[in-house]
């Protein structure tokens, strides 16, 4: 057939088309790195964003890519948090970056362990596993409060300078750079991994379980190597808390802290990266101004934001501000200036 | 030796065999139909085949190997697929992704997670002789969910097709498919690769007699007769089963 060879380059130049950055994405982290100088009264809020967001985005791609529905990411979480603690506070290992590299290793392994556990069963059985296997965790914490402090916590952590170099200092300047330096690579990986062979066929997996392994996918595998990753992420972020707060207490592993995760998601949505970073940055900031207007009730408030977003659906939002994401794409395109070539690929091309 | 067969095959679902004492052989490269009337167990011997279900009692032999105890994802990777009565297709993806992630899982790449989807012209260059063999180039970029439903029967094909099996399992094709739509789909299945070893269920006997060169007779789970069709098509115990209905078409 004569259409043979365009149509090859339609389809490499379609499927490269859906891993591109967007002109929508690329100002995203603009203007994230821009709130450095920005906002430097908010760095101690932005700080804990950061890491919200990367913990929420170690369940978006469970949840999101895999369906795979957790209350446990506190586990990994918590895990990765006393080891980088306990590294820092006995000297094993004082350079910051390569101990949170090590901690989210560790909570990898811990996921890798426990993914057995988890792909058994339904959505119900994944949610108590997942939660027993953090509730499990926090009591191993709390009975051997020799090496972690107990309910006192982990006291006496000191975080040498980041590489040497840089040290933590009283306003979370260099905390919240180092944050969000963390999340953007973690976020770049995630992203890579989505738009892989690999993160295509975790969608189908999540799309249809039966189907996928109809055409030859160990269904089984992919989804521990997903809940793995997912848990060295959770670990990163957990690590960083207690890096950037040189303290590590019992509530790292709370149910609170998973449930949490599951709010930042339904604000921001799942399935495509940016949910678990959007939901962070509205529900910390949220959560900030209305404890400042009611200190008592903000869980009220909370509360009802989310029972509002729930009944409007984010279906709705979604066409409320088309107009306005399609302004800026659109911006973006011209700013960016892309060879015609590519416009001209349509789908009506054949 | 057949290139798959099947030695007194058994599944019972509590107290009901859905397949009872199946023994069937089906040969390199044939077009062999298995008929049969409505709840004779036919999707079941698919289910079977395909590690959907595990057998009762009995094995499952694919070019001489024993794959009774395999899941389903192996038995694709030694070379047998199959498609749904009902659809099972992807619907969030387009047809291209869809078959991308065939072919990338055939090519060994369906781990890769550093690698962007769509850069490596292996995979390209097979899902585009897919995309044509299959007519599905104008609608590659839809979403699966809103294309025409002749045209996801299609896709369902593609997808088994584009494991590049050995042995093809095709659980009612033309189930469902309007009349403008079917002629395509037929089509399509007549011009499959003739090396390509395909298992048929079928209700549509026009179907049926103008592509299969054997036929099997399932009902109540046993098989019931194996034959040339014409043979099938002269036995009046199938005339009886199918009571009124056309065969010799």
């Amino acid at each position: 057939m004569s259409a043979m060879v365009p149509l090859a380059d339609d389809v490499s130049a379609f499927l490269a088309r859906r891993a591109r950055w967007s002109p929508l994405e690329i100002a995203f982290w603009i203007f994230a790195f821009a709130t450095i100088w920005l906002f430097p009264g908010k760095y101690l809020i932005m700080k804990d964003t950061a890491i919200l967001a990367l913990f929420a985005l170690s369940l978006d791609l469970i949840l999101g890519y895999a369906g795979i529905i957790s209350l446990g990411q506190a586990a990994f979480f918590g895990l990765a948090g006393y080891f980088s603690g306990l590294v820092a506070k006995y000297g094993i290992i004082n350079e910051p970056v390569i101990a949170l590299v090590l901690s989210g290793l560790v909570a990898a392994a811990l996921g890798f362990v426990t993914s057995f556990l988890v792909l058994r069963g339904s959505d119900l059985t994944r949610l108590m596993v997942t939660l027993g296997v953090s509730l499990m965790l926090g009591e191993l914490a709390n009975r051997y409060s020799n090496i972690t402090g107990g309910a006192d916590g982990l006291q006496g952590v000191t975080i040498a300078p980041i590489l040497g170099l840089l040290r933590f200092d009283l306003y979370g300047h260099t905390s919240y750079i180092y944050s969000l330096i963390v999340l953007f690579i973690c976020f770049v990986i995630a992203r890579r991994i989505v738009y892989s062979p690999f993160g295509l066929s975790l969608r189908s997996v999540k799309g249809n379980a039966l189907r996928a392994a109809a055409i030859g996918i160990p269904v089984k595998w992919r989804l521990v190597a997903i809940y793995t990753v997912s848990a060295g992420i959770a670990g990163i972020a957990g690590a960083l808390l207690t890096q950037t707060t040189a303290f590590c207490s019992l509530d790292v592993f709370s149910l609170d802290r998973s449930a949490d995760l599951l709010l930042v998601l339904i604000i921001g949505g799942t399935g495509y990266l940016y949910g678990g970073l959007i939901g962070a940055v509205i529900y910390k900031f949220l959560q900030d101004w209305i404890a400042s207007l009611t200190p008592q009730y903000w869980q009220f408030w909370i509360g009802l934001v989310l029972v509002v977003i729930v009944l409007v659906g984010r279906d709705r939002v979604e066409r409320w501000t088309a107009a306005l994401r399609g302004a800026i794409a659109r911006l973006g395109t011209r700013l960016m200036a892309r060879p015609a070539s590519l416009g001209s690929a349509a789908p009506d091309g054949h | 030796m057949p290139i798959l067969e099947t030695i007194r095959l058994e599944k019972r679902f509590g107290g009901i065999a859905a397949a009872h004492d199946v023994t069937l052989a089906i040969e390199q490269g044939a077009r062999h139909a298995l008929i049969g009337p409505n709840g004779a167990g036919k999707t079941t011997v698919i289910n079977l085949l395909s590690g959907v279900l595990k057998p009762t009692a009995g094995s499952i032999l694919l070019e001489g190997r024993d794959i009774t105890a395999l899941e389903p994802h192996q038995r694709v990777r030694l070379g047998m697929a199959r498609t749904f009565q009902i659809n099972q297709l992807f619907l969030d993806l387009t047809p291209l992704e869809t078959i991308g992630l065939a072919v990338s899982e055939r090519l060994g790449s369906g781990a890769d997670w550093w690698r962007l989807v769509g850069s490596k012209p292996a995979v390209t260059d097979e899902i585009v002789e897919i995309v044509e063999r299959f007519r599905l180039a104008d609608v590659m970029h839809e979403r699966t969910a809103i294309l025409p439903y002749g045209k996801q029967r299609l896709l369902e094909i593609a997808l088994a097709f584009s494991c590049r099996p050995r042995v093809l399992l095709l659980d009612e094709p033309a189930a469902g498919v309007p009349e403008a739509e079917r002629q395509e789909l037929l089509a399509t299945i007549a011009a499959l690769p003739a090396e390509v070893t395909v298992l048929l269920i079928e209700h549509d006997m026009d179907l049926v007699f103008s592509f299969a060169d054997r036929i099997s007779v399932l009902v109540n789970g046993s098989l019931f007769v194996d034959g040339a069709p014409e043979e099938v098509a002269r036995d009046p115990r199938v005339k009886a089963v199918y009571l009124g209905e056309e065969l010799d078409a």
